[in-house]
């Protein structure tokens, strides 16, 4: 199996996997990064969400193999110690029921809002379509957004 | 309420104290039930002994508590609120308490299920009696100390005080606590010195949930596990006559493939190289009777038209009720099946040795699945360890532990720890589904009222049981019968959030605003008319109270403003009790070029005590929005006995941008507390179908409501 390096959380990362297997699974299998999670794997959730060169990416439709010039970041890698605004505005809601989507919820609210700083609801709403919430958490998930473009501003 | 709990056998005996080798005390206790004489407490943590106590309570030297919360955790609260209530009558500030998921083993146990709604309701009395004992034992080891009465000493807090304002921490008195005798009488705090419950908590696994950390069944691991794909039979009831595995072996990174019945196992080192191996084998799959949506669609209709079911409940004459009637109004309601589509696909971890059986996973029944895997594998209960992860979504899918026992089987033909992972497809097409479900309403009106009611129901495998002919209507109305008949089918079926229930609020309270549009009155005017019926009823298999259900249709009539909305937008009411709780919502629909759109429900409930009104508010908005999301576009149908859909490139759920705002209310009162994961689901589809019927004068009959709105061109 080939060797490739990954730019992830602002570390290298060096794994051996197949050419084919994507990032997903190199994360969760290879890494022991289990924050990205897996609920399709045709990139139709959003659970497996992570930045690729700051833009939200499913990380199940990303082959390991083209990956090597990007920089990619995982909700291990979105803050130092869980602070980022998103995520305080994710805790001061009280988004989360079951809580396995919200790692990808984050992931997309987080990219959005460094490309839109003060978006309309209906932006919000259009943003976070993508990515499913089985318990819909949505009002909180929409609440929560707004928290945190406010934090961000 | 000032309750002093009455001294009784079982109570003695409910819990039990040690000193912990570390410092602190521990307190073992058992829901609902006493532990036996012979349950011994451990003296270290590590030693936690779920065979004898389901739950732990530990109180360090320092006043921290750590409660080991025993009911599995599918995003209902449970872990968040359960030790809410016990925290609260133990007195301590809830920033000094932590939560941990206590494992299980089956010997000696009580409830420790996520289903029906039912954690809070059935903990209630025990959860605040052993708060209120641990703090009495607390209690009576400062007095002790003090060597004054225990009547003059108080707690809050953490502290205890006596009457000369002297003050010890819990922290203190812990070992002399843990020795003392168990009190037999202890008084439980009124609703009005509550300082934990009613007030937010928010989610304890929150800092975990939004950093990633490895919480979810998916994300455990053990030293040599191996992923196990299964490929099962494509159609139900299908057997393997045989395959080829010599592809799949080729894949790099795939270790053994394993027959069992007719499902094959694929193990390999990464779950990718499970998945892609499982794509490699060749099967070949006996023949079996074809079933199809067509088929079920012409065979439900047969048993309505027909004449074998089983009645469920009759009261009076219905067919004396038609014959004397002014009008006869009789409809018909569809439903497809429905998968669960938990987002965390089924999972589940098993070690097989020699000498014991390791579980570890999602599950919401563990108790049954451990005696099941016992079974399976002709071992004792007791070798058997099951930890329990959190749950990446239940819906009722982790109540049936098949992928647990597919684990346990494999692991033990491989001999080594494997995991199962179900890809989205596995999960989609190998489900327990909501049963397709015909119900035909008939209805006799009479001098403005309803006076005959018959609903039959035509399910495939079966739905409706137990008391739930004994919801409303029932007692409303002097002449009602309930009548169920079945179809057995090979596709598995099984409870769906809000069993039974889910689709059948939706069709009696269409029907019903289709009676008042018919008797020229209001909704919500009839419903209310019908309750008074059933007010001060001895039929103790009513359990649904007409006070209540008023109280709750007044407040979501307030709320909403019923009645009293700006032009352009249409509501929709329904109200419904199930699993303890009673629930009233108003739907708000607004057209956007032509399109119905969902904007606005409000949700009046009645649960009793809320305990945690975040979570409370959370569970109420999501049982909505799933309710709507259904009602509005799940569709699972079945071509030669194989679903038609595997994954959320058909199947719809419902997003971000369908979705309305949930505004939830509370009816205010001191009952005790009855269970919120599922009751706010019922009503929601009912409602949206006559909000929709407002605004469009186009009446629902089948779900999902999309499919049939562009039958008749309402959408494109």
């Amino acid at each position: 199996m080939p060797n490739y390096t990954l730019h992830i959380n602002g570390k290298e990362r060096s794994v051996t996997a197949d050419a084919d297997t994507p990032l997903l699974w190199v994360l969760r299998d290879e890494l022991d990064m289990g924050g990205t999670k897996f609920g399709c794997g045709i990139a139709q959730c959003g659970a497996c969400t992570v930045h690729i060169d700051g833009v939200a990416t499913r990380s199940c439709q990303m082959q390991v193999s083209i990956l090597d010039d990007v920089k990619i970041t995982t909700i291990e890698g979105l803050s130092e110690d869980g602070k980022h605004p998103v995520q305080e505005a994710w805790k001061e809601i009280d988004v989360p029921q079951c809580g396995y989507c919200q790692a990808g919820q984050i992931m997309t609210a987080s990219a959005f809002l460094a490309e839109n700083k003060n978006p309309s609801s209906e932006e919000i709403r259009e943003a976070m379509h993508g990515n499913i919430c089985r318990c819909a958490s949505y009002n909180r998930i929409e609440k929560a957004v707004k928290v945190a473009a406010e934090k961000m501003s | 309420m000032k309750t002093q709990i009455k001294t009784n056998l079982s109570r003695r005996n409910f819990l039990k104290t040690s000193v912990l080798a570390s410092g602190g005390m521990l307190i073992g206790f058992n829901f609902l039930q006493a532990c036996k004489p012979e349950a011994k407490m451990p003296v270290d943590i590590a030693s936690l002994n779920f065979n004898d106590f389901n739950a732990f309570i530990k109180i360090s030297d320092e006043g921290y508590v750590t409660i080991y919360s025993p009911n599995p955790e599918i995003g209902q609260g449970v872990k968040t609120s359960m030790p809410m209530i016990i925290a609260e009558e133990l007195d301590v500030e809830w920033n000094k308490v932590n939560v941990a998921q206590g494992a299980l083993d089956t010997k000696n146990f009580t409830r420790q299920v996520a289903g029906g709604s039912q954690s809070i309701r059935q903990g209630w009395d025990a959860l605040r009696q052993t708060g209120a004992t641990a703090k009495q034992m607390l209690i009576n080891a400062a007095a002790v100390k003090w060597n004054v009465d225990a009547s003059n000493c108080t707690a809050s807090k953490g502290t205890i005080t006596n009457a000369n304002g002297e003050t010890l921490s819990y922290g203190d008195l812990v070992k002399e606590a843990a020795v003392l005798e168990v009190p037999e009488n202890v008084t439980l705090k009124e609703t009005t010195e509550y300082t934990i419950i009613g007030k937010d908590a928010v989610n304890v696994d929150i800092d975990k949930i939004i950093t990633g950390k490895p919480l979810f069944g998916l994300d455990y691991k053990a030293e040599n596990m191996l992923i196990a794909s299964v490929l099962r039979p494509p159609s139900f009831g299908q057997k393997l006559e045989s395959f080829d595995d010599s592809k799949a072996k080729e894949v790099s990174g795939v270790v053994n493939v394993i027959k069992f019945g007719d499902k094959v196992a694929v193990l390999a080192n990464s779950t990718w190289a499970s998945m892609k191996g499982k794509k490699a084998i060749t099967a070949k799959w006996s023949d079996n009777k074809p079933e199809s949506t067509e088929n079920h669609n012409k065979i439900l209709t047969d048993i309505l038209d027909g004449k074998k079911f089983n009645t469920r409940r009759e009261d009076g004459d219905v067919n004396k009720a038609f014959s004397e009637a002014d009008k006869v109004i009789e409809r018909t309601y569809h439903s497809p099946f429905l998968p669960h589509n938990c987002l965390e696909p089924m999972n589940f971890y098993a070690n097989v040795t020699a000498d014991k059986v390791h579980l570890v996973g999602p599950i919401q029944t563990p108790q049954w699945t451990v005696n099941r895997v016992a079974q399976l594998l002709e071992r004792k209960v007791e070798e058997i360890h099951c930890e329990m992860t959190r749950m990446g979504g239940g819906f009722g899918r982790r109540l049936y532990g098949d992928f647990a026992l597919e684990a346990a089987e494999i692991s033990s033909l491989a001999s080594t720890p494997i995991k199962v992972v179900f890809s989205r497809e596995d999960d989609m097409t190998a489900g327990t589904y909501r049963p397709a479900i015909k119900y035909r309403i008939k209805a006799a009106l009479k001098d403005g009222k309803v006076t005959g009611y018959h609903l039959k129901e035509a399910a495939i495998n079966g739905n409706m049981y137990g008391l739930i002919p004994n919801f409303f209507p029932a007692g409303c109305i002097p002449n009602y019968k309930v009548d169920t008949g079945n179809y057995k089918s090979n596709i598995t079926t099984g409870a769906w959030r809000a069993p039974y229930t889910n689709f059948l609020a939706f069709a009696e309270q269409s029907f019903f605003n289709e009676l008042a549009s018919e008797l020229g009155k209001d909704h919500t005017d009839l419903v209310l008319e019908l309750l008074q019926n059933v007010k001060g009823t001895t039929d103790k298999r009513i359990e649904y109270s007409g006070q209540r259900m008023e109280d709750t249709i007044k407040l979501v009539k307030e709320k909403a403003n019923w009645g009293k909305i700006e032009e352009g937008v249409y509501q929709g009411f329904a109200a419904y009790y199930s699993h303890n709780t009673h629930v009233a919502e108003v739907a708000e629909v607004v057209l956007k070029d032509g399109y119905p759109v969902v904007q606005k429900v409000t949700a009046a409930v009645d649960c009793g005590i809320v305990v945690n009104p975040t979570g409370a508010v959370n569970q109420v908005q999501g049982g909505v929005i799933d309710g709507i999301g259904h009602a509005m576009y799940g569709d699972f149908s079945f071509k030669d006995g194989k679903p038609e859909f595997q994954n959320f490139d058909k199947y719809r759920l419902i997003r971000m941008q369908e979705t309305p705002q949930v505004d939830v209310h509370f009816v205010q009162n001191d009952k005790s507390p009855t269970g919120l994961g599922e009751p706010g689901l019922p009503p929601a589809g009912g409602a949206v179908a006559n909000a929709i019927h407002n605004a469009l004068g186009q009446r629902l009959y089948s779900q999902p409501f999309v499919n049939q709105l562009k039958k008749s061109n309402v959408l494109g």
